[in-house]
């Protein structure tokens, strides 16, 4: 005790010379303890539809028959819950420890806190509610609709004017590395979260974006990079600064690497996103952009993960025996790997290869089991034996925890790896006649089942090392008695005296405000850069006179489209490769997107593009194949719809919808809402009635197999046409 | 297409030069200040999350 306040009064002459007076406060463990628990009960539920999820890649029938528990929309579940239901609630927790201890003060106000809290979890039981029930917009990680978005930004508002109000009532003078993580994390997701979710609502549950096509595509991809960037990766690089220090008692290997690591981090992140459009329909200037700043971002990522690794220079002894530094040097470790191949991925060569295919999901589970489960578990194994005042229950169980979590990464990855460059290269060989060498997709996919049936094994061993875990905290703190405020003295901040020598980033550090600003100010700029011009281009994306407007029962279809999540399998961007224009049709045009809102585009393809699929069969090869996909394609993996041939669909809202696509300035003529549209509707509606009668299939016009077969039919169609249509047969008259 | 879009804002290739400068001139600028700053300062700085340990009853996370 009396060293430190020896070396506060060394550090601060005027308390030296009028006496050190020390002040009382406490610090609140009782919402550390909330939010950890939370992270646990979350995480478990996150990786539990991870392994439902992942289960039904090999075996469709696991999806129990019904469109709710079904892979396209457990799949934005599982990456919900995980992200920002696991994630978030750990950084929350890690926040809420760190911060006011490192500033020397409680938390600013105790009400903003449990605010935090409450809404926080209100927030993840709408998703878990609203995403099963098929209430989406499809764009990845921000699946959840219109009014779950502003709850979410106004429980991110409370959580930054905490950690401001924290700031300002400070008693220690500079602001460590770890909170300028935070701060920065906190400033970027709010920016990010608002300008991708820009919506128009059509009613409680449903909207349309704001952005059409290629440039939704953009924003959707800046956004969801930078979801990973600013959510997975900064806000953990602060607990990483914080909490591994703290677990091998020795400060951070160098503070002045971790200045230069913040500041490129942030900066070049931020430019990153368009990597993930690579050969796509986007201006190839912004994916150029993209590709030069993922390589530049190797520098600071591994410039982070040295300084992490190198914090334990000399107490390697420690490592071997210390569950927590365990799971905390294969984090940063799973961090360096993640940040090494993120940059090689956004190679257009390497990204030709991978792109669809199962590599990014092997990428993003590097990053998501070793570096945000791991170090989450680290920190959960550092935190319970503190706020419970005893010591962990069992080490054996922790270190049988980690051997079981490396494994299930192992297990998980790398037949994730195999599988990508099977597939891939399958998808692009020919043969000696110059045809390909796998015409049918599905061939590909059988290929890989048995690396499918691994990877979900790889899942199993993570979550059972994920449950001894839960045995163990939950006796560490049957075994200890739990202490909901800690106390704690120090001087208060006296007014700073500014001294020769302070400049520059030693004076941004004693000024969270500006110091915030700063931080702003530098993630601005690449998304300024890339975003501003892409919306400007809009007229400039070149039209196709033949792109028209959907018709209303192929709006109906799309959203039904949307809403069983058909992207989360299916891709709808045929790139410029001859593999795939032999496959699919001709490569997609960035013009023909211009009506789409959202874009369909899609990551991955575990089943076909769809591009082109308009027209490639009968309605009755749809209709049987939504049925039993076995019947059409034996051996499919695509799960059955039986469903959608007798469920009704509503077609109450189609009006509306009209309406605020005009709003959004789709061009369908004046008053089409009011009356037209509802006959055009039903009259499509009947003529695949009638055409699928003729094949001896007994369908009523309002099923919802009828709008999604006019929608499937419909797409990538326009660009066949011979004549721009004339206003007596056009949407848009 | 790319040509279509870029001659279709003007002088657009100046966006990534000031971006390029602005973050050149930036870390030129923080690199010097890194490397004369002052050591004592950087010292505490590196200190203040594994100086509070006087109230935590031990360091040691295993069970004895």
């Amino acid at each position: 005790m009396s060293d430190v306040i020896l070396e506060k009064s060394r550090h601060d002459n005027k308390v030296v010379k009028s006496g050190v007076i020390l002040e009382k406060f406490s610090y609140d463990n009782k919402i550390v303890k909330y939010f950890g628990a939370a992270t646990i009960i979350w995480g478990i539920v996150g990786m539990l539809v991870g392994i439902l999820a992942a289960t039904q890649l090999f075996l469709p029938e696991a999806n129990m028959g019904n469109p709710y528990t079904t892979f396209g929309r457990i799949r934005p579940l599982h990456t919900n819950a995980v992200i920002f239901a696991f994630v978030g609630n750990a950084i929350f927790a890690g926040v809420y420890y760190s911060m006011p201890r490192l500033l020397k003060t409680r938390m600013w106000s105790d009400a903003l806190s449990w605010i935090n809290f409450w809404g926080w979890q209100l927030i993840i039981l709408a998703a878990a509610i609203t995403l099963p029930l098929g209430l989406t917009t499809s764009k990845e990680y921000a699946e959840l609709e219109w009014p779950i978005d502003i709850a979410i930004t106004v429980v991110w508002v409370a959580f930054g004017a905490n950690m401001i109000g924290t700031l300002l009532k400070r008693r220690e003078r500079h602001m460590y590395v770890a909170i300028w993580f935070y701060l920065a994390s906190f400033v970027t997701v709010a920016v990010l979260h608002i300008f991708n979710s820009l919506a128009l609502p059509v009613s409680f549950f449903k909207s349309y974006s704001a952005y059409a096509g290629v440039q939704d595509a953009l924003v959707q991809w800046w956004y969801g990079h930078n979801a990973v960037a600013f959510f997975l990766t900064t806000p953990y690089l602060g607990l990483m600064y914080y909490f591994l220090p703290k677990a091998a008692n020795r400060p951070i290997y160098s503070y002045k690497l971790s200045i230069v690591h913040f500041w490129s981090l942030i900066f070049l992140y931020i430019w990153a996103g368009p990597h993930h459009l690579l050969y796509t329909a986007l201006p190839n200037w912004a994916q150029v952009l993209g590709v030069a700043f993922s390589v530049m971002l190797i520098a600071p990522s591994w410039g982070g993960m040295v300084n992490g690794l190198l914090t334990l220079r000399g107490a390697w002894d420690k490592v071997r025996v210390d569950p927590v530094l365990k799971f905390m040097v294969v984090a940063v470790t799973a961090y360096g790997m993640a940040t090494l191949e993120g940059p090689l991925l956004s190679l257009k060569n390497v990204n030709a290869i991978a792109h669809y295919t199962d590599w990014i999901v092997a990428h993003v589970h590097v990053g998501a089991l070793g570096w945000n489960g791991f170090l989450t578990f680290g920190m959960l194994y550092w935190l319970w034996p503190r706020l419970w005042k005893t010591n962990l229950y069992s080490t054996k169980m922790a270190n049988t925890h980690f051997w079981l979590g490396t494994l299930g990464i192992v297990f998980y990855a790398l037949p994730m790896y195999v599988a990508a460059l099977t597939q891939s290269l399958m998808w692009k060989e020919f043969n000696e006649m110059g045809r390909l060498a796998y015409p049918n997709f599905l061939e590909t996919v059988l290929e890989i089942i048995p690396m499918y049936i691994f990877r979900a094994f790889g899942g199993v061993l993570y979550l059972v090392g994920a449950l001894v875990m839960v045995y163990n905290l939950f006796k560490t703190a049957q075994v200890g008695s739990f202490q909901d405020e800690e106390e704690d003295e120090a001087p208060a901040l006296t007014k700073h005296v500014a001294k020769k020598g302070e400049y520059w980033h030693h004076v941004w550090e004693r000024k969270p405000v500006f110091f915030t600003i700063l931080a702003t100010v530098a993630i601005l700029i690449g998304g300024v850069i890339e975003i501003v011009p892409t919306i400007l281009v809009k007229s400039n994306v070149p039209t196709i006179s033949s792109v028209e407007p959907y018709t209303p029962l192929e709006l109906q279809g799309r959203d039904l489209y949307i809403s069983h999540g058909c992207v989360g399998c299916h891709s709808q961007m045929i790139r410029p490769f001859r593999s795939e224009t032999e496959r699919y049709g001709e490569y997609s045009k960035a013009g023909e997107f211009v009506y789409d809102r959202p874009f369909l585009w899609g990551s991955k393809r575990t089943g076909p593009d769809l591009h082109r699929v308009g027209k490639k069969y009968p309605d009755s090869w749809h209709y049987h194949h939504m049925m039993d996909p076995r019947t059409m394609s034996p051996g499919s993996t695509m799960p059955s719809y039986s469903w959608m041939a007798t469920n009704i669909m509503d077609h109450s809202e189609m009006p509306d919808k009209i309406r605020a696509m005009q709003k959004l300035g789709v061009p369908y003529p004046e008053g089409y809402a009011d009356q037209q549209a509802m006959e055009d509707l039903n009259k499509q509606a009947s003529e695949i009635v009638s055409g699928l009668q003729e094949s001896g299939v007994e369908v009523l016009p309002d099923a919802e197999i009828v709008a999604l077969i006019a929608y499937l039919q419909r797409l990538g169609t326009d660009i066949k046409k011979l004549d721009a249509p004339t206003a007596s047969n056009s949407v848009a008259k | 297409m790319k040509q279509e879009i870029l001659s279709s804002i003007e002088n657009i290739e100046i966006y990534p030069v000031i971006s390029l400068l602005i973050f050149v001139i930036f870390f030129v600028g923080m690199g010097w200040w890194v490397l004369k700053a002052d050591k004592q300062y950087i010292k505490h700085m590196s200190s203040l999350p594994v100086d509070d340990n006087h109230h935590q009853n031990s360091n040691d996370h295993e069970k004895k």
